[in-house]
């Protein structure tokens, strides 16, 4: 049995890794919740943020999490221009077809990367890598801390967009009443797209801040695309407190899963909640019917 | 017609024994009989999975422990294989679809089975871990090994055939036909008195069966499986590729969609050999069925029929 | 027949359906009539085992089929059709006949003959080897009807399969049912079209609200516009006439 002092480091490790995962898992669950996609491309397209971040700081000398503005508008203009040009116009509006275009691009993504980057396995060192925080008796990874922080941070400015200013007002009402929507002079079809540049630019930020303390080549996305739709299942398909609240959630068991059953066997714990949710509750442990 | 081109092709590489060939038409007709696995729930049940490398790895790793943990031949690795990829299939798609899981979350939730299988070879000593498993290399018929290429590609063809036959039988028979409806609209078949849990769970069932020997097959051609290749996510995203390019719910489909996908692997090793850019063509190759051809490439021969 | 007992279900804070007995003889017509909402379709989905009851039970030839499952209750002769037809569209007009024939005919040769012929009879002869997805609004009804009549049921409850089609169409229709009762089977139906309910059954019930508030023939209730009136409030009948 791991001691007080390890479970009490790894439980907080999860919590800050859960900080970032609620960025990631944001922006799956605003995709779903006013396109009722479900984005299979998740995972890949924070594989390309994760590329972008880090070409930004391997080439150009830029911390990754000064970096964030930039590679979360750039993603932002990929994932508009993909729903745009690829996804809404592949799919047509029928749900396996949807699932299946966002599959597609998902391949198309990862191979591209495997093309341009091959599949070496990269990481980088900025000034926080080796920095630590001594709290009590815990040693806590600054690094990580910044990450989680800035996460939460952006987590708090979307639901204020997405509750204050009259651009979220109007995605949430295409989300609600698409009809209604079109009778008050809101083309749905535009902020489908406005909706899932969102919520890839989500990814963008996350990328950025998961980049330091991990690593990224062309199949790094397959690794977040279960712990996402398991943040975001467990949250309630669509709620943005169930999103943190999963995220924070699902850091700490894929951390103590890792402590308690070991490297190789740790994964499981997330694949494991996964299809418990979807089999005994699949409207979430806060959802309500979806 | 069509059918006796099918066959000519399918025997050319026996006369012109050409390696190249031999090997080309073999990973075809591996990948058209996975594909057709897939179809059998993925087109004609309309069960999306993205989780089918459960049922390969399944049956790579049964032929791979009876051989090495017990001793025992891997022709009882077929059987062996089928009632276990079939009965693991069949409780899948239980526990999923009586939950009422279906289209996005029933592919998310194979997904993850599949990583759960993965990461349970991964750590359990019986699959030999993250090492993987090597079998004894001992040619010779009664191992079920091969040496030459174009045995390979025979027993390749056989579970084509096979599986193209389970596709052929569903079109007529009743359980295809119940299928059918319950893929059409699971409340009129359950008013006409069709079990829906017990009409899908059964495909699943079926077609987990039919993967899992595909399985076997990989395990007895290369000697060599670890945790990745037996159950990583591209086998189970080549087999829904295979299908729905080719034709998802035809029984030629998933025959069309593996000819293309190779001709297009080895096209493209023409013009640029770097590793990803087949499939990235792959990739865009769904997306554009996806938005032009929803039937994929076999709709094209049905609609010139119709013309 | 069919006894239902006390068969009560809500919705939230809606009952949709609120204590509701009736019987049904063997080998009758009976229409079950009423405005719209008044729950008639959710009664049916009970019966059908579509939606669980809350309450009350429902006993089919003897046997308590409460809270079974729709397929177990369709395979012991109690078969629905949708009042929003529901047709396989992926299949020919034949092959979904078949599907329903298939339920008491294991033989592809044989259930395919027999869907052939009960679509002929019902007026589908020359389409049979059409896509389903083809059919008009009165084909897709037929096809409901053919479909359910495919499966040799002993009692047929059929959900406004007259809605949307004109008068030959219902004429056609009326005609249809009378010769499908003249096989043999039971029939509950539901309809707005008083004339219908007037011209098929010998037995209607009246439900509002979710309650059953009148039984009786259709005659007397079509003439006694009054006794709706008197249970529904002003401006009943006319509404319940206006939805036909």
């Amino acid at each position: 049995m791991p001691g007080f002092d390890i479970a009490a480091a790894s439980l907080v490790g999860g919590l800050l890794t859960g900080g970032v995962y609620a960025l990631v898992a944001l922006g799956l669950t605003l995709i779903y919740g006013v396109l009722h996609i479900v984005n299979f491309a998740h995972g890949a397209l924070l594989m390309v943020g994760m590329f972008a971040a880090y070409v930004l700081a391997a080439r150009f000398g830029i911390d990754p999490f000064l970096a964030v503005p930039l590679v979360a508008a750039f993603m932002f203009c990929l994932g508009w221009a993909l729903y745009r040009f690829v996804i809404g116009r592949v799919s047509r509006g029928e749900d396996r077809a949807m699932l299946l275009a966002t599959l597609g691009v998902a391949v198309v993504l990862d191979n591209a990367a495997l093309v341009i980057f091959t599949g070496d396995t990269r990481t980088i060192e900025t000034p926080l890598t080796f920095a630590v925080l001594e709290v009590g008796p815990l040693l806590l990874p600054v690094g990580k801390l910044v990450a989680c922080g800035m996460a939460l941070l952006m987590a708090g400015l979307l639901w204020a967009f997405m509750a204050r200013t009259g651009t979220g007002r109007a995605i949430r009402a295409v989300a609600r009443e698409p009809e209604g929507a079109r009778l008050v002079g809101i083309r749905p079809d535009r902020m489908f797209a406005l909706a899932y540049g969102i919520g890839v630019a989500c990814l963008g930020a996350a990328a950025c801040l998961l980049l330091p303390s991990f690593y990224v080549s062309p199949s790094v996305g397959e690794n977040f695309v279960l712990i996402a739709f398991t943040i975001v299942v467990l949250g309630g398909m669509g709620s943005f407190p169930g999103a943190v609240v999963g995220g924070l959630l699902v850091g700490v068991a894929e951390s103590l899963g890792g402590l308690f059953l070991g490297e190789s066997l740790g994964p499981i714990t997330i694949s494991l909640m996964f299809i418990l949710v979807l089999l005994l509750r699949p409207t979430g442990l806060f959802g309500v019917a979806r | 017609m069509i059918r006796i081109i099918i066959a000519i092709v399918a025997l050319l590489p026996f006369a012109v024994g050409s390696p190249f060939l031999v090997n080309l038409a073999m990973l075809t007709a591996v990948s058209a009989f996975l594909g057709q696995c897939w179809n059998i729930s993925g087109g004609f049940g309309g069960l999306t999975s993205f989780g089918h490398a459960a049922f390969f790895g399944i049956g790579a790793y049964v032929v791979a422990i009876l051989q090495i943990r017990f001793g025992l031949s891997p022709w009882l690795g077929l059987p062996a294989a089928f009632l276990l990829g079939g009965g693991v299939g069949l409780a899948i798609g239980f526990a999923s679809f009586r939950a009422g899981l279906r289209g996005s979350y029933f592919a998310l939730v194979t997904l993850a089975f599949a990583e759960v299988f993965r990461v349970l070879a991964n750590s359990l000593d019986i699959t030999g871990a993250g090492l993987g498993m090597q079998i004894r290399r001992q040619p010779g018929l009664i191992t079920f090994q091969f040496v030459d290429g174009r045995l390979i590609y025979a027993a390749a063809l056989a579970l084509l055939a096979l599986a193209t036959l389970c596709a052929w039988h569903l079109r007529r028979s009743r359980f295809g036909a119940q299928l059918a409806a319950v893929r059409e609209s699971e409340d009129a078949a359950a008013a006409l008195g069709i079990g829906v849990v017990r009409t899908k769970s059964l495909a699943l069932g079926l077609s987990g069966g039919l993967t899992a020997l595909g399985g076997v097959l990989y395990a007895q051609t290369y000697l060599y499986i670890d945790p990745s290749i037996a159950f990583g996510s591209a086998r189970s995203v080549e087999m829904l590729l295979v299908a729905m390019i080719g034709g998802a719910g035809t029984i030629w489909g998933p025959l069309l969609g593996a000819l293309v996908l190779h001709v297009i692997a080895d096209g493209a090793r023409v013009f640029i050999d770097t590793p990803g850019a087949a499939p990235m063509l792959y990739g865009v190759l769904l997306l554009v069925v996806i938005w032009l051809l929803p039937g994929g490439i076999a709709s094209l021969k049905l609609r010139r029929a119709h013309a | 027949m069919l006894d239902v007992v006390e068969l009560s279900r809500r919705f939230g804070g809606l009952r949709a359906v609120d204590g509701v007995s009736l019987t049904l003889p063997e080998g009758g017509i009976t229409a079950l009539i009423g405005p719209n909402g008044a729950g008639k379709t959710t009664f049916f989905a009970m019966l059908a085992g579509f939606v669980r009851p809350d309450s009350g039970t429902v006993r089919f030839a003897g046997t308590d089929i409460t809270g079974w499952r729709p397929d177990l209750i369709a395979r012991a002769g109690l078969v629905r059709t949708f009042q929003i037809t529901q047709p396989f569209a992926g299949l020919s007009i034949a092959e979904n006949i078949r599907v329903g024939a298939f339920l008491r005919e294991p033989s592809p040769a044989a259930a395919m003959d027999q869907a052939r012929a009960i679509g002929t009879r019902l007026g589908l002869g020359g389409m049979l080897d059409r896509p389903a997805g083809s059919l008009t609004v009165a084909g897709r009804k037929r096809l409901e009807v053919a479909r359910a009549v495919a499966t040799r049921p002993r009692l047929l409850l059929l959900d406004e399969v007259m809605a949307g089609l004109n008068p030959s169409e219902i004429q056609e229709i009326v005609g249809l049912i009378r010769e499908v009762h003249a096989g043999g089977v039971t029939i509950l139906l539901i309809e707005h079209i008083m004339a219908a309910v007037v011209a098929l059954a010998s037995h209607a019930h009246v439900l509002a609200q979710g309650r059953l508030i009148a039984s009786a023939t259709p005659r007397a209730l079509a003439e006694n516009q009054a006794v709706i009136e008197a249970y529904l409030g002003h401006g009943a009948a006319a509404r319940m006439a206006a939805h036909a």
